[in-house]
């Protein structure tokens, strides 16, 4: 019982290191004791205060949040599902919620007639976005009600997904350019471009996420075992099903929603925690995945914005080019993945 | 008399309207080892799941401890029986630990964190099964008998009157069929808990159970073990042409072998 633990504070040593690494590297090159001095309101007003302050930190920050809200929301769907393949990404969760941001962005200017209001602010995208999501999952959920089998229901979160990304790409032909652009740019995924007020945004939603999803560590325990051996010690499968949804969707969802549609991290990350800290308790995968989530993103993004690039790479190439050979080695290495 | 555990009356068992078997009232008292016996498809699940508050009965009551089950909530069911299923299709990371501690969610915390109480429950029931010394081993590393034995430690933490094993012996050779069957036995004995099973394994039931329910022919009853022995009831169990049961012997044999 004490080895989990240490791995968990080692974890959180790890994070914090390259969260500083991750504030210290950009295009723009600040010396780290810069760095730490603008970090504790040491430093005068400067070029290099500006950029860290309301660039590298909000971006940090983010690719923490983003990070562990996926890696959170994998974990609840995989046990959920009762399926080692489940994740925010794969069940087109993220697709449900580019939908959602679709509309909102490129279908404003049909809707512009009804509502004057400006619709594109923060509250409506990641409404907008978690209900997208919201849906897609309730859809799979009620397929994987009826259906058992583990294979027809990813094909099934992959036919939700090319769905919605038909129902898009209707939406693209017919937009102007700069709405596509707008969405374009989304949907690449990014962790930069957010400002304080929206990080603020993305805090809150994560933490109401996480604290509805620590009401499910008990009962998702419990469904180790199966649904039948769960009910049987107590447990309120409805309620808890309803719980994981709300929290997954509103993770995912949000997230989507300032970050875009972030490949991998959800599905990769709970496999890599499980293969670390040996645990199938929750209370224990709760954390190790947070951790490892903010981890993983943080380096994927020093990644993205190497130091000697002039440019920035989309978040969700380098997470899918590092993301899909983890999860081709964890299937070969263990010949059998399990949740 | 004793007060039973597990007492039905007047019950019916089916899905939705349709009725399955009518089952004379049941009495299963503290410390005995119950086998329910039938045909395949004649109803052991349905009455199983009954029994358990799994499913409604469709019409009378089954009590626990002069409780019927349709008044108490899914927890108080839960402190009341613990159940072994033959399908085992859970996460193969959990240890044989985290198994066995799972049998006390209904008496942890809403984080399911154990107490020194929970700890003790949890070696109490690794110690009487002898599976103490894998505690740490992963699930999917143990064979089946082993696998069983924690599934069954599971059951005993969870710490209730009464358990209900749907098939215990399926996927075992003969000889760990009589190790569970037997450990059973000692459990009932030991632990003073009802145990109620369904099963396959008319002869080795005959010789470990104290009771015996019957399932045949849209009727549940139930029957002293010598009861089952000296009466014609097995003999009509299967069609008679090719086995019959053998009253001197306590079990079935093959018509026509080619051996005498």
């Amino acid at each position: 019982m004490q080895k989990p633990k240490r791995l968990l504070f080692l974890g959180i040593l790890l994070v914090l290191t390259f969260f500083l690494i991750n504030i210290s590297f950009g295009s723009a090159a600040i010396p780290f004791e810069e760095v730490l001095k603008i970090l504790c309101f040491q430093a005068e007003d400067s070029v290099e205060k500006y950029i860290v302050l309301s660039y590298r930190l909000p971006k940090a920050i983010t690719a923490i949040l983003v990070g562990s809200g996926l890696a959170l929301s994998g974990l609840l769907m995989q046990t959920l599902f009762r399926n080692p393949l489940a994740g925010p990404y794969v069940l087109g969760l993220s697709s449900g919620a580019s939908l959602g941001v679709a509309l909102v962005i490129l279908g404003s200017q049909f809707l512009s007639g009804l509502l004057t209001i400006n619709l594109f602010n923060n509250t409506s995208i990641i409404i907008a976005s978690s209900l997208g999501s919201f849906l897609v999952l309730l859809a799979v959920l009620i397929v994987a009600r009826r259906v058992r089998d583990t294979m027809a229901i990813l094909i099934i979160g992959l036919m939700f997904a090319s769905f919605t990304a038909a129902a898009v790409s209707i939406l693209s032909y017919f937009s102007d350019a700069e709405k596509l652009q707008q969405y374009i740019f989304w949907s690449f995924g990014s962790l930069g471009d957010l400002t304080w007020e929206e990080v603020i945004w993305l805090a809150s939603s994560w933490f109401i996420g996480l604290s509805l999803s620590l009401l499910t560590i008990k009962p998702l325990n419990a469904l180790l075992l199966g649904e039948a051996y769960a009910q049987s010690v107590g447990t309120q499968i409805k309620k808890n099903r309803i719980l994981v949804i709300l929290a997954t969707s509103i993770l995912a969802g949000s997230i989507t929603a300032f970050a875009g549609p972030i490949a991998f991290i959800g599905l990769a990350v709970p496999h890599l925690a499980r293969l670390i800290i040996k645990q199938s308790n929750h209370a224990f995968l709760f954390p190790a995945c947070i951790i490892l989530g903010s981890l993983l993103m943080l380096i994927s993004d020093l990644i993205a914005q190497m130091p000697s690039f002039q440019f920035t790479l989309p978040i969700n190439a380098v997470t899918s080019l590092f993301g899909a050979p983890v999860v081709i080695w964890l299937l070969v290495r263990k010949k059998k993945m399990s949740f | 008399m004793t007060k039973p555990i597990l007492h039905t009356t007047n019950l019916s068992i089916g899905y939705h309207q349709e009725c399955i078997a009518q089952v004379d009232d049941l009495n299963i008292n503290k410390g005995e080892l119950v086998a329910i016996i039938g045909k395949n498809g004649a109803g052991k699940s349905t009455l199983l799941k009954t029994l358990s508050g799994n499913l409604s009965p469709q019409s009378g009551k089954v009590s626990i401890n002069n409780t019927p089950v349709c008044q108490l909530t899914a927890l108080e069911i839960a402190k009341k029986i613990a159940i072994v299923l033959t399908k085992t299709d859970f996460s193969t990371h959990l240890s044989v630990q985290e198994l066995v501690a799972l049998g006390r969610q209904p008496y942890t915390n809403w984080l399911g964190s154990l107490t020194n109480r929970d700890k003790k429950k949890v070696i109490e029931a690794l110690n009487l099964l002898d599976i103490a010394h894998k505690k740490r081993a992963s699930c999917s590393n143990l064979s089946d008998g082993q696998l069983q034995k924690a599934m069954l430690a599971r059951a005993i933490a969870q710490d209730t009157p009464l358990i209900i094993l749907d098939e215990p012996t399926s996927h075992l050779d003969l000889y760990h069929k009589v190790f569970v069957l037997k450990t059973l036995r000692f459990l009932s004995k030991k632990t003073n808990k009802a145990i109620v099973f369904a099963s396959h394994e008319i002869d080795l039931a005959l010789q470990l159970c104290d009771k015996i329910i019957l399932v045949h022919q849209a009727k549940v009853k139930q029957y002293e073990t010598h009861q089952v022995i000296e009466s014609n009831i097995l003999n009509q169990m299967f069609p008679s042409e090719l086995i019959y049961f053998d009253k001197n012997s306590k079990s079935f044999k093959i018509k026509d072998a080619i051996i005498k």
